[in-house]
């Protein structure tokens, strides 16, 4: 047994959800190694070789892994497979773009988006938008799987795993980055935040929406997310969604703020501790589901909940 | 330019599945199945590349029972020009469709592949980066808005954080996210019209591709349901139950 994490990273440091993926690789069992590629990155290697329980780090610096593509990834990957029984990723946008390629290529099935580890070969993973859960054996001789982040505990710190340079593969040449646009936000990650402050259709503008969520989401320190239609309506930004398409959140402390509760948007919500809800529709949906309803118009309760807070 | 777009038979997205008792999958007996949705998109980009004089034939393509071929003129009434249905009553997963699809694929020789990016019964989100990286092509997953020109494809991604835009050489495949446009309603006079259009009907054996599923499910069962909640009549109260009943707040 031995387990490859692909990290996912910015050069400098590791992403929180290759901390949670480390957690779950931590439940299979073996030799624990993690893959950081990137034009730039001893700083995130050095990061990866704290990590608890991880022995080796491979390192992989070439100018062509800078923009984190999909097919350069993939084969680097492939690689290093060889000498693995599990290549695991975080199932996040950077995971999800890549765990394919490299196990179609090693002609093995890949086990998308784990909630729990069963044995070394079987998984529980939802499916339907989470309204079921299949537990799902691989008979492939190298598991390919992506991992649900909030599913698994951050792997701990204290590791002292040596790193080890390797050779960069070629530059395909297949596609190349031109352009990123990112939310600058001082806010906490909406994935791993502790307090989500999330605003659905019920918000009815993109200026309410933030003249009403930012002052909340200041007070609890806590990051903003958005329903489907509140995003496609220009409320917010398209990375605010959380739902089955969208962000998996399992904060400490959702608020729903305005948002009626589709399937869709529960399938990314529920699991979260607590659950509030404020709409002024009793009947809604998201009321099932939450810890603690209040119904009413969010126009008037939002600023009070905000003042309350102090 | 040809395009081709791959098309999945789901359950309809408004229907709430139900487990079945015995645990061995969820209950499919009379429930209504839809184009899924992300592929319904997939397919609206490929007519409006069409439309727009870029593509000249758009093929749908759709792996699965022979019930896919409603599936199909969903497609071909969208504005699709012929269907391709790989017919097979196995569980096939997405290595096998994307397989497949790569037979397909080959036969066809299209520049572009448009896929949803996932399906929302199995909620896998593989079959288009493995079908890219079978094709030895480049990929664009997540796509919000694409442009074709001067033999690459510019494709805009929705990240984790963001977007990103990518310059992809054609031959390559892109997969839709939500954004990417909002797909019509096929009139009346385009579903006649579909009933005439060509569909192919092959077999897994016809293209070589072993489909047997490489995942066996063991159980499916429902999740863990939340307890009912409280109501609570103000703002004052929210805040001390959630300070010292759940303590999730100082």
């Amino acid at each position: 047994m031995s387990v490859l994490v692909v990290a996912e990273h910015d050069g400098a440091s590791l992403k929180s959800a290759t901390l949670n993926t480390l957690g779950a690789a931590a439940r299979l069992g073996g030799e624990l190694h993690v893959l950081v590629a990137g034009a730039s990155c001893g700083a995130a290697a050095a990061a990866a070789g704290q990590v608890a329980g991880v022995s080796k780090v491979l390192q992989a610096e070439a100018a062509h892994y800078a923009d984190q593509g999909a097919e350069n990834l993939a084969a680097l990957v492939l690689a290093q497979a060889g000498a693995y029984t599990h290549i695991v990723l975080p199932a996040t946008s950077f995971g999800k773009n890549l765990a394919p390629r490299v196990a179609a290529r090693l002609d093995v099935a890949q086990i998308s988006d784990i909630v729990s580890v069963l044995a070394a070969d079987t998984f529980v993973r939802p499916i339907y938008a989470g309204n079921a859960l299949a537990t799902v054996k691989s008979g492939d001789a190298v598991k390919v799987i992506t991992v649900r982040t909030t599913a698994f505990e951050v792997a701990g710190q204290g590791g002292t795993a040596a790193i080890a340079a390797i050779a960069p593969g070629p530059d395909l040449g297949l596609s190349r980055c031109v352009g990123r646009e990112l939310t600058k936000s001082a806010r906490p990650e909406l994935a791993a935040a502790k307090i989500v402050v999330s605003g659905g259709r019920g918000m009815g503008s993109a200026e309410n929406y933030s003249r009403l969520l930012d002052p909340l989401a200041d007070k609890l320190n806590a990051a903003l997310g958005a329903s489907r239609a509140a995003v496609d309506a220009g409320y917010a930004p398209n990375d605010y969604q959380v739902g089955q398409t969208g962000k998996i959140v399992a904060p400490q402390l959702y608020l729903a703020i305005g948002i009626s509760g589709a399937i869709q948007h529960l399938a990314g919500m529920k699991d979260a501790k607590v659950i509030v809800a404020v709409n002024k529709d009793p009947d809604a949906p998201i009321f099932q589901v939450a810890d603690y309803g209040l119904v009413g118009d969010l126009f008037e309760l939002v600023p009070q909940l905000a003042a309350e807070l102090g | 330019m040809r395009v081709l777009v791959a098309v999945k038979r789901v359950v309809d997205y408004n229907v709430k599945v139900r487990v079945k008792a015995d645990g061995t999958g969820v209950d499919l007996a009379n429930v209504k199945m839809s184009m899924n949705p992300f592929d319904e998109i997939a397919c609206e980009e490929a007519v409006r590349l069409k439309e727009a004089g870029i593509a000249t034939e758009v093929v749908a393509v759709c792996c699965g029972a022979a019930a896919c071929q409603e599936t199909l003129r969903s497609a071909m009434a969208m504005g699709a020009d012929r269907g391709v249905l790989v017919e097979s009553d196995a569980d096939l997963q997405p290595l096998a469709v994307a397989k497949l699809l790569q037979a397909v694929a080959n036969k066809e020789a299209p520049q572009l592949v448009l896929l949803g990016k996932q399906a929302i019964d199995d909620d896998s989100n593989q079959v288009g980066q493995m079908l890219a990286s079978l094709m030895g092509w480049p990929q664009a997953t997540f796509a919000s808005k694409v442009v074709l020109g001067g033999g690459v494809a510019t494709v805009t991604r929705e990240i984790d954080g963001g977007l990103e835009t990518l310059e992809l050489k054609l031959p390559a495949v892109v997969t839709s996210d939500l954004r990417l446009n909002e797909p019509r309603y096929a009139t009346l006079p385009n579903i006649m019209k579909a009933k005439k259009k060509p569909l192919g009907i092959l077999k897994p054996s016809d293209l070589g591709v072993d489909v047997s599923p490489r995942l066996a499910t063991l159980t499916v069962a429902e999740p863990p349901r939340r307890a009912a909640g409280v109501r609570v009549p103000d703002v004052k109260q929210l805040v001390d139950k959630l300070r010292n009943e759940a303590k999730v707040l100082p």
